[in-house]
């Protein structure tokens, strides 16, 4: 079976860093093949971003965006509208970056606010790979320590070492409580 | 050592595989969607981990003509591009196959303005087939690095000594990241003769490179320049085989068939869509229909005696491309019926993806049952359906 997930962000936001470390834990760290790929165009700061992992324990040669996802991640909350939940899978689930869990009640969207920790840990509300951490701890599509070996390899050693202890921080924050 | 395995785009497994060649000069002018190749690669000479003298150019035109330059120095080269930048090198492109200079170039196949597109298509490359190129379409970012290290190997050989085009489709490869394995240099080092280049310029051994020729001679250049690339055949069976002894990785020469054996429908493919069609290939196996998908991996030289023999048993064949030449047929699709004018089999011509345009899996799946349609219908109804088909276009009722 093949997931596929989309990230949903603003450019320079990270939202393909984080399809791509996603991508890397699967394939790189556990006996898994992925691909992952922004929505091509000119990149534009500011402009939405897509960007997909799709995750599979065969060989993927569908090269083609996903058309309904089991799991969106949507890094800027802006970003967000009814229509998204359109465009999952049966049993899929929306993960919203966002500080307002009561604004939304279909039981597909999950919360997390991680503009806030990502601002304590890195020194700016960069919320890649906090989200990424948290659709981790929901779905367990890879182990957390995939995900920090794939962080430590994509990422500068000096901003791996500071969104290492963010994601330990929401592993261990989500762990306990909302592990599905 | 071991091959290390590393989560890449094919951009950066072309960087990847143009390193372990180890070039002395890289040229080239960044375009998307190739510029991650030559930002790579940059940055590689930047941190001295790749020892090549790096020239920046104003133009394709001049990139290619500083690689052929240094070239016929003895140096191994290396260029990159895509699209407009291609069709603006197309002058030089002559000059180095008629001066049968071993060049390697990477292309990111790229549709052609008007309207201008940086998304992909294959109009770039396909349009320049006849400027004696050897020309080569891979299908992932492994093959990717693989081919680079071939394309050296082909382009090199003593029966060769032709310029190789090495072409990833735009963005749907160049941007995609998925795993591969990188060889070992001690492995790129059996595989991978040093460059020795018989006709270089020599100051000890002066020549005439370069020179114009007359009425009386000049065919006969080009009566070698032909011969050199038939020749290349069967070069590109027997390096291919040599790749796959030192790395375990082969791909099959000219062409890449699968469930090809008792195929009734055959679906002819170039480069990356040819993941997608093998999904749909499974699929229909599945649920007991005879189908099979044979990817070209090289137009020139072209696989015409491969094309004949994997299509033996077929009943009706698609070409799938993303080309049009316009008033005639998709290019892949010409050279194929060439190939196939003495046997008996229908032929039908798709022309899809242009200026980036997705491929759907429903669509593939769609023209496999088109071809079996077609085999039930009368003589009448069969040579109608020869004509062109636009995948994804309304065609109004009349013009059908």
């Amino acid at each position: 079976m093949m997931l596929e997930i989309t990230f949903l962000g603003r450019g320079g936001q990270g939202a393909f860093t984080s399809s791509r470390i996603l991508g890397a834990a699967a394939s790189l760290h556990e006996k898994k093949h992925s691909l992952s790929f922004p929505s091509f165009g000119p990149e534009r700061r500011g402009a939405p971003v897509f960007a997909y992992t799709k995750i599979s324990d065969e060989p993927i040669r569908d090269r083609s965006q996903s058309s309904k996802s089991d799991y969106i991640v949507i890094l800027d909350e802006s970003l967000y509208t009814d229509a998204l939940l359109l465009k999952l899978k049966e049993g899929g689930k929306v993960i919203i970056n966002s500080a307002q869990d009561a604004k939304y009640e279909d039981d597909k969207i999950i919360t997390f606010e991680a503009s806030h920790v990502a601002t304590e840990f890195l020194g700016a509300p960069i919320t890649n790979t906090a989200m990424l951490a948290v659709l981790v701890c929901y779905t367990n599509i890879v182990s957390i320590e995939s995900l920090i070996s794939a962080i430590n390899e994509d990422l500068s050693h000096r901003v791996a070492v500071k969104n290492q202890k963010l994601v330990q921080y929401i592993a261990a924050k989500i762990g306990g409580e909302a592990h599905v | 050592m071991e091959p290390t395995k590393k989560f890449v785009s094919g951009d950066e497994a072309v960087a990847i595989g143009v390193k372990l060649a180890k070039p002395h000069v890289i040229a080239a002018y960044p375009i998307t969607p190739q510029t991650i190749v030559v930002e790579r690669l940059a940055e590689m000479v930047e941190s001295g981990e790749l020892e090549s003298e790096y020239m920046y150019v104003e133009s394709e035109h001049s990139a290619l003509a500083a690689v052929m330059g240094a070239s016929v120095l003895g140096a191994r080269t290396f260029t990159a591009t895509s699209s407009q930048g291609l069709l603006y090198m197309a002058e030089v492109l002559h000059y180095a196959s008629g001066g049968r200079v071993p060049l390697v170039m990477m292309n990111a196949n790229r549709s052609v303005a008007l309207p201008w597109s940086i998304f992909g298509d294959q109009r770039d490359s396909l349009s320049l087939l006849d400027s004696g190129w050897i020309q080569v379409y891979v299908e992932d970012a492994q093959e990717s690095l693989d081919m680079m290290l071939q394309a050296y190997a082909i382009a090199e050989h003593p029966d060769v000594l032709t310029p190789v085009m090495v072409n990833l489709d735009g963005f749907i490869l160049t941007h995609t990241y998925e795993c591969i394995e990188i060889p070992t240099s001690e492995q790129v080092e059996t595989f991978l003769p040093k460059f020795e280049f018989a006709n270089k310029m020599d100051i000890n051994e002066p020549k005439n490179l370069f020179f114009s020729s007359s009425p009386e001679h000049n065919i006969g250049f080009k009566y070698q320049q032909h011969k050199a690339i038939e020749n290349a055949k069967s070069v590109i069976e027997e390096i291919d085989k040599k790749y796959e002894a030192v790395t375990t990785r082969g791909y099959g020469g000219l062409v890449d068939a699968y469930k090809c054996d008792d195929a009734d429908y055959i679906i002819i493919t170039l480069g990356s869509i040819t993941g997608l069609v093998r999904d749909v290939v499974e699929e229909l196996r599945s649920e007991g229909q005879k189908v099979g998908v044979l990817k070209v991996r090289y137009m020139r030289p072209f696989p015409d005696e491969e094309i004949r023999a994997y299509t033996k048993a077929a009943k009706v064949i698609g070409v799938l491309e993303k080309d049009i030449s316009f008033g005639y047929q998709g290019t892949v699709f010409t050279n194929v019926s060439a190939a196939l004018r003495e046997c008996d089999v229908q032929l039908i011509n798709y022309v899809a993806g242009l200026g980036g345009k997705n491929i759907a899996r429903e669509e593939i799946v769609h023209i496999y049952k088109e071809l079996n349609d077609t085999e039930n219908k009368s003589k009448v109804s069969a040579v109608k359906s020869q004509a062109v088909r636009f995948v994804g276009v309304e065609v109004p009722k009349d013009e059908d």
